[in-house]
């Protein structure tokens, strides 16, 4: 567990470190490449604003009413031998269709256990490993004027799946 | 889609706290979120730009592109019957080595091309070939080095180590890759007609059909809507 954490405590460091100082070892203007890049970075979050605001008014709103614990309590009968908290339940499923909407799950479960409880670590890590299935799937195959997926969202299941067992077994450790 | 989803949470949300008396609460959850969105968007604003920042520069000394010519082997081992030069491969390379460094606005075009590219390597079948089955997988698989926006909001939260999950998430990513290429990997090692019957008879996904010619023409752009 300490080579995770060391892992974790350097890896941003290291690089930042390794990305300005090959910029400068190649004489590049690393300063005016990265304000371009940060007013893009910006202009990203300006964008999604009104979406998370949407988003977390919408999880605001089914959690005050008290029907998120209901799904939650309902779905844990179903996934209590597994292991898997309930509470996480329609967070992991929602993510499969957007990430938006998960993203204000996702806040919600800080908000209430806090990010580092057992349920909010499990929650960062299952978020950092998992994508959106269906949103992916759809725009790719599109793209290709693919009608037939084949495996391909077995494949994905699999994926996500593995992804989730693991990151309730890696939360143990934390 | 995020159209129903969104508007049966609102709807769903009022009418159940309407029966079990919690309206109050619902209002002060509907102001409390909107003003807590608009908080997390500035913390949001700062990791946001400083990674867009960092990305930028590591993409305009070549460390990107650099990176991407290192996959060949792998992509020869995951895509055999791409063929070698084809432009498929790199724009695959760009993808994934975007997709690693949390670039989703420079790994989904990159992504979208190499679709159409293979596309054409497979005659513009309506049935996906193998290789876009790998790499649809290896997409969902997730790749992403350093989940920035968890981290953004794990701080925002005040979480005492917002990091800390880095190392976990990089050895559950690693997991669920794994996953991915082994499945994949399997899936393409198996003779054509195999496949075909292991597939699940309907859905709108994994909906199967004996053969190219017989398809039916309905189910216009049916992918998932």
């Amino acid at each position: 567990m300490k080579i995770l954490l060391f892992l974790s405590d350097a890896m941003i460091p290291l690089l930042i470190f390794s990305i300005v100082g090959y910029g400068l070892l190649n004489r590049h203007n690393v300063y005016d490449d990265f304000i371009k890049g940060a007013k893009d970075g910006f202009q990203t979050v300006i964008g999604i604003m009104p979406t998370l605001i949407g988003l977390m008014v919408g999880v605001g709103i089914l959690r005050a009413s008290g029907f998120l614990d209901l799904l939650s309590s309902a779905l844990g009968i179903i996934t209590e031998p597994l292991r898997f908290p309930a509470e996480l339940v329609p967070v992991s499923i929602v993510k499969m269709f957007s990430s938006s909407a998960a993203t204000g799950l996702v806040l919600d479960i800080f908000k209430e256990f806090g990010p580092d409880s057992y349920y909010g670590t499990i929650t960062s890590i299952m978020m950092s490993c998992t994508e959106t299935i269906f949103y992916t799937m759809s725009i790719y195959f599109m793209t290709a004027k693919v009608q037939k997926t084949r495996y391909t969202l077995a494949g994905a299941l699999f994926t996500t799946l593995i992804g989730t067992i693991a990151s309730v077994i890696l939360a143990q450790f934390m | 889609m995020l159209n129903y989803l969104w508007g049966f949470m609102i709807v769903i949300g009022i009418v159940y706290a309407a029966f079990t008396g919690n309206l109050p609460a619902v209002t002060n959850a509907a102001l409390d979120s909107s003003k807590e969105a608009v908080a997390l968007c500035i913390t949001m604003l700062g990791v946001m730009s400083l990674w867009v920042g960092l990305m930028r520069i590591a993409e305009n000394c070549g460390i990107i592109s650099g990176a991407a010519r290192t996959l060949n082997p792998f992509l020869r081992f995951m895509f055999p019957s791409i063929p070698k030069g084809h432009k498929a491969n790199e724009y695959i390379s760009t993808n994934i080595i975007a997709n690693v460094f949390g670039l989703g606005w420079a790994a989904t075009p990159a992504g979208l091309k190499a679709m159409e590219e293979m596309g054409e390597l497979n005659h513009h079948s309506k049935i996906a070939s193998k290789d876009m089955c790998t790499f649809l997988i290896l997409n969902v698989s997730s790749f992403q080095l350093i989940p920035v926006n968890m981290i953004a909001y794990r701080s925002q939260y005040g979480s005492a180590n917002p990091a800390a999950i880095l190392g976990p998430a990089m050895i559950a990513t690693f997991f669920s890759t794994l996953a991915g290429v082994i499945f994949a990997k399997f899936m393409y090692a198996l003779p054509e007609n195999r496949t075909r019957n292991n597939l699940p008879p309907k859905g709108t996904f994994s909906g199967y059909s004996p053969g190219h010619a017989d398809l039916p023409k309905k189910k216009k752009g049916g992918i998932f809507h």
